[in-house]
């Protein structure tokens, strides 16, 4: 029988605890608990079956039961649900948060920064548009998915393109970016968008960009203000929409405008997809979501589609970002495992899966990610979403930024940019006037 | 047999056990047993209604983040906003203009269907009462379609008769004209049902007696008719301009206010700033400022209700 010593009594209290933080979860059915997600609903058919193979799969591996309600975004359905959980202290572990709702909820989210900066130092730089929506005060509220994640780049009829403007588009923007040619790429600007865009119009397939005040409409309008350098409101709260390039693009955005068709004022964020679709339109700024369900519903208007980037302007070439995140909540029972989680669906075998579902509708924050094979495999015609990722000179920018987030979330969900660009166009309002209202407009939006 | 033997009189220890006590007292006054019978509903109001509206008007009393009492700021904020105004005007225009067809053609209708034959009255009164009973997001839905600012059935059908399309949606005007079509559409069958009840209560002497003195239609309309539904009329009226200027549906899903943000409502503008721009306060400030407008209608409207309550008493 052997004596019970006080070192030993320590010796073995060290290792069980060293045991208890390195391997937090013991083994058997379901040992380590459970973890509840709350994610964004694909609207891509099967595409919610690839995230729960992954959830499955390390459930089954750490013993941790993993259960995910799928919630709509129409209607905004998922932030009504993620606002009653903040405000009432409980719900799901993990949520999915669509653009500007991991600021929204920043103080009762989890940090996350040991998950992020574990994927940036594997997979090299994340998107800025990512980390000015979730990097809150210099920590990481929320890890970026390629769930639901999009940008909005220009997805337009080849064929007409070719016949009536006399761009090839293919040749131009083929799917391997080395055999982009810089020239030709360069001389795709916001005057020569306007340049096909007349001829479209004129040969009756006009291009459709909404101008309502829904996401599509605020992110087209957003890359062309960033592309002509429009500063709404800058990170030190200096109101510059006052200036010489918002009068360029303003006037860029009123030719547009004219030669596309009047309901575009009323389109949700279906209607350019719906234009595209029914043949009567050549070219929208989406992702392949138009694609796919022209595949479905009208494959000689998918057969002729392709992606290819938004046009360049003076101060560069930037396309609409929308990210989604996964956010723990500090009341989460469960935060190691959450963690644990998404750090494995974040990793790239795990996104490559997440892509292949999506038909490449999703797209990673990390531009290390974009040589997977579905944007190169997908089709007919193979290729068409090659373009898809930003490529080339392309960058993503979020309407809003370089603003607080804060500020940002008021600028993008009242949709000034868009609003500014109806009263100008539509309402025929004196551009002095219009610039003006947004000014009183961005002044509320510093409100403390 | 003990058990059966009935006996006469009784001992003071039975009287002790004979004498009710105070809760048996309590739960036989009839008054305890409407309580108790209401307890269930007053639980759902307290919770559904009385807590968010308190917890409403607090949450209106804070700072963007909620971490700090403001008092009135958000209101004096709101009441320098231009596109505030906007939705005051708009949401006024909206919740008047639709009561008042709604008033008219519930009215029309009641009177219609009232001087139907008896026989087929109750035909006519379940159809036209259609609009009101299907969930109004869904026929709203209907409605979008009619309306497509791409593909619409009704510029379908204008534009085969030879007519031009009409921007439904996307002029603001027209658009604000739709919304309002909508909700009086919906919002009709109520007043017809209200207004039929209304009619058939009113005594047949009044009519006949008029028409002995000559008394047309119309003149029976207005000197009969008309003071026997006031009352009925200020209190559909009163519930229609609450639930109307409290409508968010018809404009979210047909324009979400826009364009050009030129019919959103109260409950529409409360939304954007609230939930999807992240500003609870503020939302919660704007939905608020229905709060005093209703309440002054509701007041005038009651007090005039009393009064002719009084006149008839």
């Amino acid at each position: 029988m052997s004596s019970l010593s006080r070192r030993s009594v320590l010796k073995t209290a060290a290792l069980g605890s060293a045991a208890a933080i390195a391997s937090p979860y013991v083994h058997g059915a379901y040992a380590a608990g459970s973890l509840t997600l709350g994610c964004w609903d694909h609207w891509v058919p099967g595409a919610n079956a690839a995230l729960d193979k992954l959830a499955k799969e390390w459930g089954d591996k750490n013993k941790v039961e993993v259960k995910i309600d799928y919630i709509t975004s129409q209607g905004e359905k998922d932030k009504l649900t993620a606002a009653a959980e903040a405000q009432a202290g409980t719900g799901h572990d993990i949520m999915s948060h669509r653009d500007w709702n991991i600021r929204i909820h920043e103080d009762k989210l989890e940090p996350l920064d040991d998950v992020v900066n574990g994927l940036i130092s594997k997979y090299g730089p994340i998107s800025p548009v990512a980390e000015y929506l979730a990097k809150i005060k210099g920590s990481w509220r929320g890890v970026p998915t390629a769930v639901g994640s999009q940008v909005k780049p220009c997805l337009s009829r080849f064929d007409l393109f070719k016949e009536h403007v006399g761009m090839d588009l293919q040749a131009i923007f083929p799917a391997d970016e080395s055999k982009w040619d810089k020239a030709k790429v360069d001389a795709w600007n916001w005057d020569a968008y306007v340049t096909a865009a007349q001829k479209l119009h004129k040969a009756g397939f006009p291009i459709g960009n909404p101008l309502g005040q829904t996401s599509d409409a605020v992110d087209w309008v957003g890359g062309l203000f960033n592309a002509y350098g429009v500063v709404m409101v800058d990170a030190k709260d200096n109101i510059k929409i006052n200036s010489d390039e918002t009068r360029q693009a303003m006037e860029i955005a009123r030719k547009i405008a004219e030669v596309m068709p009047a309901e575009v004022f009323a389109w949700d964020d279906a209607g350019n997809n719906r234009w595209l679709i029914s043949g009567k339109g050549s070219s929208i700024m989406n992702p392949p979501s138009a694609w796919a369900v022209a595949k479905r519903d009208n494959p000689k208007v998918a057969e002729q589609c392709w992606s290819h980037p938004v046009p360049r302007g003076p101060k560069g070439r930037f396309v609409g970002q929308l990210p989604q995140f996964y956010g723990v909540w500090k009341f989460s029972k469960n935060k190691q495992a959450a963690k644990d989680l998404l750090t494995f669906i974040s990793q790239k075998e795990s996104i490559a899966q997440l892509v292949e579902a999506s038909v490449g509708y999703d797209l990673p924050s990390f531009k290390s990610m974009y040589d997977l094979k579905t944007w190169n495999e997908v089709g007919p015609p193979t290729g068409v979403v090659y373009g898809y990722p930003p490529r080339g000179d392309e960058q993503t920018s979020i309407t809003g930024a370089p603003a607080r987030s804060e500020v940002g979330a008021q600028i993008y969900n009242q949709a000034i940019n868009t609003v500014m660009v109806s009263k100008f166009t539509q309402g025929k309002e004196k551009l002095d006037d219009v610039i003006k209202w947004a000014e009183k407009e961005l002044e509320g939006t510093l409100r403390a | 047999m003990a058990d059966t033997v009935q006996t006469w009189g009784s001992t003071a220890t039975d009287k002790a056990a004979a004498k009710p006590t105070r809760l048996q007292l309590l739960l036989r006054r009839r008054s305890t047993i409407a309580f108790l019978m209401c307890l269930p509903l007053i639980v759902i109001i307290v919770c559904l209604v009385i807590y968010p509206a308190f917890y409403s008007i607090y949450l209106s009393m804070l700072n963007k983040a909620q971490t700090r009492f403001v008092g009135l700021a958000n209101f004096t904020y709101l009441m320098s906003r231009d596109t505030f105004w906007m939705v005051v005007y708009q949401s006024t225009i909206f919740a008047l203009a639709a009561v008042f067809f709604k008033a008219l053609l519930g009215l029309i209708t009641a009177h219609l269907v009232n001087n139907l034959p008896a026989k087929g009255q109750r035909k006519w009164r379940g159809m036209l009462l259609v609009p009101w009973v299907i969930p109004l997001a869904l026929s709203t839905l209907g409605w979008w379609w009619m309306f497509d600012p791409t593909n619409s059935a009704f510029n379908y059908t204008l534009r085969s008769l030879g007519f031009a399309g009409i921007p439904w949606l996307s002029d603001p005007y027209w658009a604000r004209f739709s919304v309002i079509l909508v909700n009086v559409w919906y919002g009709a069958p109520f007043f017809l049902i209200m207004y039929l009840a209304a009619l058939k209560s009113v005594p047949e002497q009044l009519y006949e007696a008029a028409a002995i003195d000559g008394a047309n239609a119309w003149q029976k309309f207005i000197h009969i008719t008309l003071p026997m539904m006031r009352n009925i009329i200020a209190i559909t009226v009163l519930f229609s301009l609450i639930v109307t200027f409290a409508n968010f549906d018809i404009v979210q899903i047909m324009t979400a206010g826009g364009p050009r943000n030129m019919t959103h409502m109260f409950a529409t503008y409360s939304f954007l700033l609230g939930i999807r721009s992240g500003d609870l306060p503020l939302g919660a400030a704007t939905s608020l400022f229905m709060f005093p407008i209703l309440a002054i209608a509701a007041i005038f409207i009651l007090r005039g209700v009393r009064k002719r309550g009084r006149e008839i008493g």
